[in-house]
């Protein structure tokens, strides 16, 4: 049977965490302007430092698996905004030039 | 995420099931809810505050946003079933466009009444109808998650396909054929009794024009098409 890709990366959270890893899920909750991946696309990150799925073109990706990883540890979910505003936004902005908000859970 | 609802999440998305994830960014509750179940969600979700109706809307414009609640923001995340696409012919042309379909994450299945046609070798891993599509088609019940696309351009198979389709919702009708062979379509159906409103939902010649011509290419103009229908209810909303 096909499963589509948020699905796979739903099912990858749950397999590494079956796994006895500590698991991230980073979901795309809102965009404005251009943004490649919709409201609702899905990534999971593992404590290895692996990860599934995407929320963007891959322009905040990295970011966003640096602070899964605190995620993790602090167990509390947290909003991270990206954009072209953002101080940041020349090493991990939206070359696009929107801007996206995005939660991320810890899968405990 | 708790373990435990992401298990549950995964075995309502295996099961094909109509579900929304509603979660509290305040302080991260979350709760599966089934805004269309008889038993599950509504009352009890609606009591705790979750917001059902919404929920709703986000399953019916197949998109996924916040919204306010007198708790909080809430995030909604539709899980709709995979968008179904019925291809009438076994023909070459379905190859491709079945496993393109595919990977876009469609669930793809072929009627035809040859089975030399519709075999497994020609297309691994899809559901195969060995029937005529007025038999057939009643039977799967197309909804307004569904497309049906004819691609045998022979009138006693694709005819009686369009007009089951067309008494249904099915959210998208496309029929393979020229310009010359879609007038002469339209002119029997119209005998048929149906009227222009009806005519017009046919997609014909089908697909986008990209000025395909390989089986490929064709398949990729025609899910172009369907992506572009799936996606109106939103787009009416976003506009």
């Amino acid at each position: 049977m096909h499963v589509n890709a948020d699905e796979d990366v739903l099912a990858q959270a749950a397999a590494w965490r079956g796994g006895g890893h500590a698991v991230a899920l980073a979901t795309v909750i809102g965009t404005w302007g251009s943004a490649p991946r919709a409201a609702g696309s899905h990534m999971a990150i593992c404590d290895t430092g692996a990860f599934v799925g995407s929320v963007s073109g891959g322009c905040v990706e990295g970011a966003v698996v640096h602070e899964a990883r605190e995620i993790m540890e602090s167990g509390e979910p947290k909003v991270l905004e990206y954009g072209v505003t953002d101080d940041m936004a020349w090493e991990v902005g939206l070359a696009c030039g929107g801007r996206v908000s995005i939660y991320v859970e810890p899968v405990s | 995420m708790n373990p435990a609802l992401l298990a549950e999440l995964l075995e309502a998305r295996r099961g094909k099931e109509t579900v929304v994830l509603a979660t509290r960014l305040g302080d991260g509750a979350q709760v599966l809810l089934r805004p269309y179940g008889e038993h599950d969600g509504a009352g009890s979700a609606a009591d705790g505050g979750w917001p059902v109706a919404e929920a709703r809307r986000a399953l019916e414009e197949d998109r996924s946003f916040v919204v306010e609640t007198e708790a909080g923001d809430v995030f909604l995340r539709a899980y709709n079933p995979p968008v179904r696409l019925v291809l009438v012919g076994a023909v070459h042309i379905a190859q491709p466009l079945a496993r393109l379909a595919t990977e876009a994450g469609m669930d793809v299945l072929v009627v035809d009444p040859r089975s030399a046609w519709a075999t497994p070798e020609r297309f691994p891993g899809v559901h195969l109808v060995h029937a005529w599509p007025q038999d057939a088609i009643p039977g799967l019940g197309p909804d307004r998650r569904t497309g049906v696309v004819t691609l045998t351009h022979d009138p006693k198979v694709d005819d009686p396909a369009l007009v089951a389709a067309l008494n249904t919702p099915a959210f998208y009708i496309g029929a393979l054929g020229s310009r010359g062979t879609h007038g002469k379509r339209l002119a029997r159906l119209r005998e048929e009794g149906f009227g222009d409103e009806a005519l017009a939902r046919i997609h014909g010649p089908v697909g986008l024009d990209i000025d395909a011509r390989t089986p490929a290419e064709i398949a990729v103009s025609i899910l172009a098409e369907v992506v572009a229908e799936s996606r109106k209810p939103a787009r009416r909303e976003r506009a």
